[in-house]
């Protein structure tokens, strides 16, 4: 892990835990209704102050947090045009399998790659430090899975050119 | 000092518990639509019976001491008075409900008796409180509002000991002490260090959180001459309306959720770091006690929920549909260096509290008001604990002995 990651995922880690501090809340706009606020947005006094954490131009992170939901978006690395390409569509797989990952939102928010929501039937259902501790094993993991990627990608295309090329060396 | 008694209810969440008069029965909401109410059975709690009538969650439970009496308040937007009555045919005693004209048309959030118990006040999601009283011409409790500074959901409520001041505690970020006097119910009230003359809906103070915080908990101490509100600021704050003085102590630790008065100068405030906290003091000052959960027991373990440096990669991203795509990805590549490995033990699951989830609510369990011996705890993660209010762990003791 290099020297600026930690700081990064520690400041993630302490704004996400004291976000994370959700109780049922049923809506007060609509009848019988019980919906994440920080979605709906329609009572201005039970969403708190959206913070954002940057790590550097390309990587931050949004936490908007409310009286019962958190919706935290990532700005995952992209420094040139195959790690932008991966990225949209390692973000595409996750979030078309949004079902299986729970806290996955289906979209991400405007200007982010990947976004979560997390609602309090999810910490009440789920420890909250594991999912804590999911949000950020997951921002370490995307970068390096990335990278590999891209790694993989080019150790393939030198392969195929090879290939390709070797019919013409005899 | 004695050991916190932890019982575990269930698996889900409760949200909120009452006991009955002499504490062989408690009633719990397990995050459903259904009260349940455990007997004690020994050392164990043993179901009982279930009351069903609402269709929404159940937010609130109250038991009156003496006249043994349910109330349950839900999302549904209806509150239910469950009184024993003997069937007609089988001669059992069951539980039956009475209707409660709310009148209101959002969620019910909070509920309580009054001292007296011929009246309760029901929080609602309405921005209004709902003072229900008595009708015995139609067999029915009705309904009168307070709404006038309300605007947004009232998260909590607390009576006053004389029957007739109700404090609450809102969304809008303020804690208010109302008049609840109803002609037909209370005698005129004695003068209070809160006013003199009460109509219905005299809003006797008001009180904004310090750094703008829902306010979740409200507790009149048991003189009623003082009182208590936690926000989500992280802080408490102590209100002498005489003065008028505002004690508050901000915390570092997450936001507290639910309150009780223990003596007329100590409280026990608990919430999302899952330990109750000690909060003693007087009219000259208030501060921080300490902690009924030492967490110092177990400490062997300690760091492990704040470590991430040694976090494994576990998780979501260990699923099968992950792995395919990425060998997929990768063929040819294989062993790729950093695979996830096998997740790591149950070790670092559990926290070091008794609690192992938000403590929703907290009450009054042995004594008298005045004189609390035990509170009991309910949380999110489905236990039951019972606490000495004497066996307080300082908060400097466990500070000195973690930094060692």
């Amino acid at each position: 892990m290099s020297n600026t990651l930690r700081p990064y995922l520690a400041a993630v880690r302490s704004t996400v835990t004291a976000a994370l501090t959700l109780e049922n809340f049923a809506s007060q706009v609509v009848e019988r209704h019980n919906k994440p606020e920080v979605e709906a947005g329609s009572s201005k006094e039970a969403l708190l102050n959206p913070l954002t954490i940057s790590r550097n131009e390309n990587e931050r992170v949004l936490i908007e947090p409310s009286v019962n939901s958190i919706r935290l978006s990532i700005k995952i690395k992209q420094a040139d045009e195959i790690e932008r390409i991966l990225c949209h569509k390692f973000a595409r797989f996750l979030m078309q399998r949004a079902e299986s990952f729970i806290v996955l939102r289906r979209k991400p928010v405007t200007g982010y790659d990947i976004s979560f929501l997390i609602t309090n039937f999810h910490t009440e259902t789920m420890l909250k430090h594991k999912i804590v501790d999911f949000i950020i094993n997951f921002m370490e993991e995307v970068d390096k899975e990335i990278s590999e990627m891209k790694l993989s990608l080019n150790a393939r295309a030198r392969v195929v050119a090879e290939s390709y090329l070797t019919a013409f060396t005899s | 000092m004695s050991a916190p008694v932890a019982f575990s209810l269930s698996q889900t969440a409760i949200t909120c518990h009452a006991f009955n008069a002499d504490r062989s029965q408690v009633a719990v909401c397990l995050n459903s639509n259904d009260v349940t109410i455990f007997s004690r059975a020994g050392n164990d709690w043993k179901v009982a019976e279930t009351l069903s009538e609402h269709d929404k969650l159940i937010t609130s439970i109250d038991w009156a001491p003496n006249s043994n009496r349910i109330v349950t308040a839900s999302q549904d937007r209806n509150a239910y008075v469950w009184q024993l009555t003997p069937d007609p045919q089988t001669g059992k005693t069951v539980w039956k409900p009475t209707l409660v004209l709310l009148r209101i048309n959002r969620a019910a959030t909070f509920v309580r008796w009054s001292p007296n118990e011929d009246k309760f006040a029901v929080a609602t999601g309405a921005r209004a409180i709902a003072i229900c009283s008595y009708d015995a011409e139609n067999n029915w409790w009705v309904s009168r509002h307070l709404k006038k500074p309300l605007r947004s959901t009232v998260l909590s409520i607390d009576w006053h000991p004389n029957n007739v001041l109700l404090a609450s505690g809102s969304a809008d970020m303020k804690a208010r002490v109302f008049s609840a006097y109803i002609k037909d119910v209370d005698s005129k009230p004695a003068p209070t260090v809160w006013g003199e003359r009460l109509p219905f809906n005299t809003v006797c103070g008001e009180y904004a959180s310090p750094a703008g915080g829902w306010v979740h908990a409200v507790g009149f101490s048991p003189s009623g001459d003082v009182l208590a509100f936690a926000s989500h600021d992280s802080s408490i704050s102590i209100v002498y309306p005489a003065g008028p003085v505002v004690y508050t102590i901000k915390l570092n630790y997450l936001p507290l959720v639910t309150l009780t008065w223990t003596s007329e100068d100590g409280l026990v405030a608990a919430g999302h770091d899952c330990q109750p906290l000690v909060f003693s003091g007087s009219e000259g000052g208030w501060q921080a006690v300490g902690t009924l959960d030492d967490t110092t027991a177990n400490k062997g373990q300690g760091g492990a929920r704040s470590g991430f440096g040694g976090a494994s990669p576990v998780g979501k991203l260990n699923s099968a549909a992950f792995h395919t795509f990425r060998s997929a990805d990768s063929r040819g590549v294989g062993g790729a260096p950093g695979s996830p490995t096998a997740g790591s033990g149950s070790k670092d699951t559990e926290l070091l509290t008794v609690h192992q989830n938000t403590i929703t609510s907290i009450r009054p369990y042995q004594g008298h008001p005045g004189a609390v011996t035990k509170v009991s705890t309910t949380g999110v993660d489905g236990q039951l604990v019972i606490w000495d209010v004497n066996a307080v762990a300082g908060l400097t003791a466990r500070m000195s002995s973690l930094r060692t």
